[in-house]
């Protein structure tokens, strides 16, 4: 597959897919958080419908599991109207027998027009992208729902309009994102999203070995120190650390994580009076982060969900009028 | 046949020759160079004028599929994309399917080659059992059957004393080695470059230290066992340093390194282009200009193609699992003469790393235009444009990262011990009586 050019901005620069934040423009990152404020409010009212997607086949293709991202993604299609088809195809592509392509063909001959795409290799939805280009389908959409550490573009969305909620100016702050980044598709898209928006600080927190290679190339400053790091923040972002992780060459034991880089409120009280704290969930408590601190009065996890679903609405209809 | 080949500008390492010349073959050797044979009268006229006429190239790594992967690629096939690559010598791996790890394989795989007669075929023997790094193989039967050197072909050993051993054993019996540093532990997993490209795209890394470590083990073993080693494939401008330090200090090591690394790097990955996936992984810009800087100073000893054709369905999948290798062997005069270039190597440097050099590593005779000498010889156009497609390959392999490019440089004829193996389509000089 050649795909050497960005393939999510077509020649005119409007949206046509949403594969990465990465070389996102600022203005259409700000135009997906602005269309996103009145869907924002459309969960409280009676009626919780608009008909921008009616008639049009939204297929939710998710090769790995989820239940958050894949729930909020069908009711913001529902809330748009649109008919929603959810295929939980579980294991990897191959191990299946049919080709991931395959899979996209098929589905395309039966009439979907945006597929919402989960998979654990890194470039799958990009490569989706490249084969309906070269099929001529400018009319199929695909929306990265989180392909295997690269991005997970919607949530990076997301975290953006949640800071931008609590904290107005993206110019104006720091932010910390603590844990495994390595592994971790959460914090590449926000910090490309940060950075984009001209985040001054965006800091990243860990041990060396959940740390990739070069990652101040991305623009962050590299902390191992959290207490160091935490230092005068105005957001904490957490990241989950998965189980299989926890003990082995990475790290000795969940405890001793959680001594070094679990978020308590001790080390909270290093950011700034008013910081706020997220997670993009689940969460692991006592490993990443202490009870004390996720139901806190400065936890705005829940209300993360919440704004997911306006997120994932004005990505769908941006896209899907495009 | 007596062969005329006229006008050409002849290029010829092994004598430090090159002028415009005229190249007399005849019954398969080589006739005479300038001075024409008494009673010469030739059955057919080969117009070189604006060619270069080099001896036939010697590949050190070209995968014919066969046996047991003849979905990808077939000994028909590939050996005709080596004829239009000019290549008349090429190595193989020996991980086909199974592994060319016993004599009947080798065999059958010689006679298959002979038959087609399209170019030499010279594999290199399994090192251990189905490549398992359990088992030695039966290196004489193998070696008898035609086998020119030993490798675990990309697989590492991972145990260390299995390497130490294999080196005593085949050195015994004065077997070559071939070797691929890398460190199996360190590469567990990984698919690219550990660098920024890496890190940006989320794809999991093969470090540096994998070539530097599996270096570091041969060259210590080297010195312990006095076997000679080839290095197949450096990846890296440490790997490069540690290589240069080693001939200074006069271990008995060559190495090679395949032509796409010389002109690509990490960032040509770009998003997830499945072309790039290569074995060893593109490397940083820096690793790239060392291994063009080492070939032109001769710590690297040759170029070779390191021809992997994969179909369609092995690239047609996510980056990490899509199968590694781009086919090369028509892509190997091209990419080596925009390295020749763009580093200002004279010529026959230049062709040296694909012919006599190479030749010295699989251990057989110098490529030579000398009387007697066998008549390999690949006639080129230096500066003829061509653009890279799917439709240009012979390969049955059609997955390169350079595809839609233009190249410069197109074989013209290509002849294996006398006989015109492959030559333009509208052929525009004739036979004559």
């Amino acid at each position: 597959m050649n795909s050497s050019r960005n393939p999510q901005l077509n020649r005119a620069g409007d949206l046509t897919h949403l594969l990465t934040l990465e070389g996102l423009p600022a203005d259409v990152i700000t135009h997906i958080l602005d269309t996103a404020e009145p869907f924002a409010s459309i969960s409280e009212r009676e009626v919780k419908k608009v008909p921008l997607l009616r008639g049009k086949a939204v297929f939710n293709l998710f090769f790995e599991n989820s239940t958050r991202t894949r729930t909020t993604f069908e009711i913001a299609a529902k809330r748009l109207s649109a008919d929603v088809i959810n295929l939980n195809i579980g294991a990897s592509s191959t191990s299946k027998g049919e080709t991931l392509l395959d899979t996209v063909d098929n589905l395309c001959a039966m009439d979907a027009d945006l597929f919402v795409v989960r998979h654990a290799q890194s470039g799958a939805p990009h490569l989706i992208a490249s084969h309906l280009a070269a099929m001529g389908r400018s009319d199929v959409h695909v929306v990265n729902a989180g392909d295997g550490r690269h991005a997970h573009p919607t949530q990076g969305l997301l975290d953006l309009y949640t800071i931008r909620h609590y904290k107005r100016d993206f110019r104006e702050l720091t932010v910390a994102i603590v844990g495994d980044v390595l592994h971790s598709r959460v914090a590449r898209s926000l910090i490309h999203g940060l950075t984009t928006m001209q985040t001054p600080q965006v800091r990243v927190i860990a041990p060396r070995t959940l740390l990739p290679t070069r990652v101040e190339a991305l623009g962050v400053q590299v902390h191992n120190d959290m207490r160091e790091g935490l230092r005068d923040c105005d957001v904490v972002v957490m990241l989950r650390l998965q189980s299989e992780r926890m003990k082995g060459a990475l790290l000795p034991s969940a405890g001793e994580y959680f001594k070094h880089y679990g978020l308590t409120v001790d080390k909270l009280a290093l950011a700034k009076p008013d910081a706020i704290v997220m997670h993009p969930g689940p969460m692991n408590r006592g490993v990443e982060i202490d009870s004390a601190v996720a139901d806190g009065a400065r936890s705005v996890i829940l209300p993360q969900v919440t704004f997911g679903i306006a997120v994932r609405m004005a990505v769908l209809s941006i896209i899907a009028s495009n | 046949m007596k062969i005329e080949i006229t006008g050409g500008r002849v290029v010829d390492p092994a004598q430090a020759l090159d002028r415009v010349a005229s190249v007399y073959v005849a019954d398969g050797t080589i006739a005479g160079v300038d001075a024409m044979p008494a009673g010469w009268r030739a059955d057919r006229v080969i117009d070189a004028a604006q060619c270069i006429v080099a001896p036939g190239f010697v590949d050190l790594a070209a995968r014919l599929r066969e046996p047991g992967l003849e979905h990808k690629a077939t000994l028909e096939s590939e050996l005709a994309a080596a004829a239009a690559g000019g290549v008349t010598s090429l190595a193989c791996p020996p991980d086909t399917d199974p592994p060319l790890d016993e004599p009947g394989l080798v065999e059958m795989l010689k006679h298959r080659a002979r038959v087609i007669n399209q170019a030499h075929v010279y594999p290199v023997g399994a090192l251990t059992l189905g490549l398992r790094g359990e088992t030695l193989t039966e290196m004489s039967e193998l070696a008898e059957a035609g086998c020119v050197a030993f490798s675990n072909a990309d697989v590492p050993l991972p145990d260390t004393q299995m390497l130490f051993r294999a080196l005593q054993y085949a050195g015994t019996f004065g077997h070559r080695v071939w070797l691929r540093p890398q460190d199996a532990h360190l590469a567990r997993g990984g698919v690219a470059h550990d660098g920024e490209v890496a890190t940006r795209l989320g794809l999991p890394a093969i470090p540096v230290t994998a070539e530097t470590i599996a270096l570091a083990t041969i060259f210590a073993l080297v010195r312990e066992t006095r076997v000679a080693v080839h290095l197949c494939r450096l990846s890296s401008a440490s790997g490069v340093a540690m290589v240069r330090a080693a001939k200074a200090d006069g271990l008995s090591v060559t190495c090679d390194v395949s032509v796409h690394h010389l002109h690509l790097c990490d960032v040509d990955i770009g998003w997830f282009d499945s072309q790039a996936h290569l074995m060893p992984p593109l490397r940083a810009t820096r690793d790239r200009d060392a291994l063009r800087e080492g070939v032109a100073d001769g710590t690297i000893d040759a170029i070779c193609s390191d021809h992997a054709p994969v179909d369609d369905d092995g690239k047609q999948v996510p980056f990490a699992e899509a199968e590694p290798g781009a086919t090369g062997l028509e892509l190997l005069l091209p990419l080596m003469l925009k390295w020749a270039t763009e580093m200002r190597v004279p010529m026959t440097r230049a062709i040296a790393t694909v012919t006599t050099a190479p030749a010295s590593i699989i251990g057989i005779a110098q490529p030579a235009f000398r009387a007697g000498s066998p008549a390999d010889c690949c006639i080129f156009a230096a500066s003829d444009a061509w653009t890279v497609s799917r439709d240009a390959l012979r390969s049955q392999g059609k997955n390169t990262p350079f595809l839609d490019l233009e190249v410069l440089g197109r074989v013209r004829y290509t002849l294996l011990a006398g006989q015109v193996v492959h030559q333009p389509i509208d052929r525009a000089d004739s036979s004559r009586p």
